[in-house]
């Protein structure tokens, strides 16, 4: 506090953002909150009280549930799929191979396109039309004689979800690539060599040395992968539509305040998202900032 | 040849050990060539099929080159589409500006020249990073029409320029922390005042950042949804997004416009990606806190 005229001039330029990130962040979620708690059920606006009314519809609305088992399938198969490819191309390059820049930069391309355009050649990929409107992945297997392979992708009953994943995984493996890269390149290469002066098999290397170095990576990957994941809405969009059966909480939304004009419900929705994703952000956040001071 | 020669085997029992070696190399690189093979389908399929005429919907020859080259796809998907991209360009652009110039002014402050709390309001910053846009976008749009703000891009270029705020302050906070502070030191000792510092110390050492950030801000504003569909009532002021989306969610289109609409939708970022691919990584790296 000593010196305001030193620092006075900084805080200045600053406070327009600081006021924009108030207003337009935390004011609007509030507003939001306030919207859901109100009678505001159609097209008039209202802004009177209604209560948790319109998270009791939601509790009550069978496309709610499905929406929930929806993104929990998805969810699943994005984390795992992508943690998986990603690591896994990571490890194929860490140590060096040619043409490593050839390489990373193909597999990292797919975060350059938008959803909506991945969604349009996706869904040619994955179309369950039979006969002679199918296309894509269905093809190619009968092609290979393997047509038992054949599915109704997203549109499967069960693990349909899972297919609506297999875009999203094409999409960001690469981002998880790159991020275990460089944890790889983190690690000390004296510890893997006094790791192996001790005896140790290339294997054990990995398994004692490399791989707990990695954890803090998987953490941050799996955070940013989870919050992409619970607020997906236009991979779905694109490929599924408006339909029931790839319906996301986000798609939902989407439809309560476009078709039903339902803004309490919709905003509801909002809500929820916001809270599921603060779960899993704000002790990451605190975490992050606290490693970053101890530094 | 001397020079190429073989080196002499000291002990016999190394050879198997590197013909192992070679084995675990093909195997990685063979691995390696799959995955870019996957990772390319896409590409493939919507080339070949935007090339195809609308009647070449043979199941058989989905994954042919086309029997008739042609370029109707691509005229068609261009005439729908030429419009929306022009709003696009509209919109990123001062968009991506806008944000740097924010991005680095908020950063210089937050890492150079910080006033008491000022962690603490880059933590606050931070938060708005992570929000589900969903969660502020009814009231957004109520906003907008409660104080009459005027329609269109517009809009969208002032909410981009808002919620990007947080993701450039980081690239920038980010960058400017590796300048060292003897630099600062020394433009203090020249009686230099904050916007002296910036102008002639810190801004001409910005450049990496810059690029970092536009691409960053590029990317994600040519590439966004969700503002989109939410904020732009009028379909002529849709960016390409939601043109392309509309576009191809018609059942009358058929493939080879679909196909040649997602290209042109994607030529922008593609070719940014191209161009400056290097740096690309480098602000996923450090937007590492952001998806």
């Amino acid at each position: 506090m000593r010196n305001v005229r030193r620092w006075g001039p900084g805080l200045l330029l600053v406070s327009p953002s600081i006021i924009l990130i108030l207003v337009f962040v935390f004011g609007l979620i509030g507003w939001n909150a306030k919207v859901s708690l109100s009678d505001w059920r159609t097209s008039v606006h209202s802004t009177g009280w209604a209560g948790l009314a319109a998270y009791r519809d939601l509790n009550a609305d069978p496309a709610w549930s499905e929406d929930l088992h929806h993104i929990l399938l998805f969810t699943a198969t994005f984390i795992v799929g992508a943690l998986f490819v990603g690591l896994t191309l990571a490890f194929l390059l860490e140590k060096g191979v040619r043409g490593e820049g050839f390489f990373r930069s193909i597999y990292l391309f797919p975060m350059a396109v938008s959803f909506i355009a991945a969604g349009v050649v996706w869904r040619w990929l994955m179309n369950p039309a039979p006969g002679d409107r199918s296309t894509g992945l269905n093809v190619i297997f009968e092609k290979l004689h393997v047509g038992f392979l054949g599915n109704e992708w997203y549109l499967g009953q069960n693990w349909g979800m899972s297919a609506m994943a297999l875009p999203a995984i094409w999409a960001l493996s690469g981002y998880i690539m790159a991020l275990y890269l460089a944890g790889f390149r983190g690690v000390p290469e004296e510890l893997r060599e006094a790791a192996r002066m001790d005896g140790a098999s290339e294997f054990r290397v990995y398994r004692h040395v490399v791989f707990p170095y990695l954890r803090p990576v998987t953490l941050s990957a799996v955070i940013i992968l989870g919050h992409i994941s619970i607020k997906v809405f236009d991979l779905i969009v694109a490929i599924g539509g408006k339909q029931l059966i790839t319906q996301t909480p986000a798609v939902y939304m989407w439809i309560l305040i476009y078709d039903a004009q339902d803004y309490a419900k919709g905003a509801a929705i909002a809500t929820l998202l916001l809270l599921g994703i603060s779960v899993l952000i704000i002790p990451y956040l605190i975490f992050t900032v606290r490693s970053e001071r101890r530094a | 040849m001397t020079s190429r020669a073989e080196p002499i085997p000291i002990a016999a029992a190394k050879r198997p050990r590197r013909s192992h070696r070679t084995e675990a190399r093909i195997t990685k690189y063979a691995l390696l060539a799959v995955f870019v093979v996957i990772v390319l389908m896409p590409v493939y399929v919507l080339l070949v099929t935007s090339f195809k005429g609308a009647a070449e919907t043979d199941p058989s020859q989905a994954w042919a080159l086309p029997q008739n080259w042609t370029l109707a796809g691509w005229r068609t998907a261009w005439h729908d589409l030429s419009p929306a991209l022009g709003n696009s360009f509209k919109l990123v652009i001062p968009a991506t500006v806008l944000s740097c110039v924010l991005g680095s002014l908020n950063g210089f402050v937050l890492s150079k020249w910080k006033f008491p709390g000022a962690d603490f309001v880059f933590t606050i910053m931070l938060f708005g990073l992570f929000i589900p846009y969903q969660a502020v976008m009814i009231p957004l749009a109520q906003l907008f029409s409660d104080i009459h703000f005027p329609e269109g891009i517009p809009r969208l270029i002032f909410a981009h320029v808002v919620y990007g705020i947080p993701i450039t302050a980081l690239i920038f906070r980010n960058y400017y922390a590796t300048i060292p502070d003897e630099l600062m030191e020394a433009a203090r000792m020249d009686r230099a005042g904050m916007f002296r510092t910036y102008w002639s110390v810190v801004l001409p050492l910005s450049m990496p950042a810059f690029v970092v950030a536009a691409i960053w801000q590029f990317t994600s504003i040519w590439n966004d949804f969700l503002f989109a569909v939410f904020l732009i009532v009028d379909p002529a002021k849709w960016p390409v997004t939601v043109a392309l989306n509309n576009e191809a969610g018609s059942l009358v289109t058929t493939y080879n416009v679909q196909m040649a609409g997602a290209l042109l939708a994607s030529l922008p970022t593609l070719i940014v990606y191209i161009l400056l691919g290097r740096y690309f990584m480098r602000g996923l790296l450090a937007g590492a806190l952001k998806g």
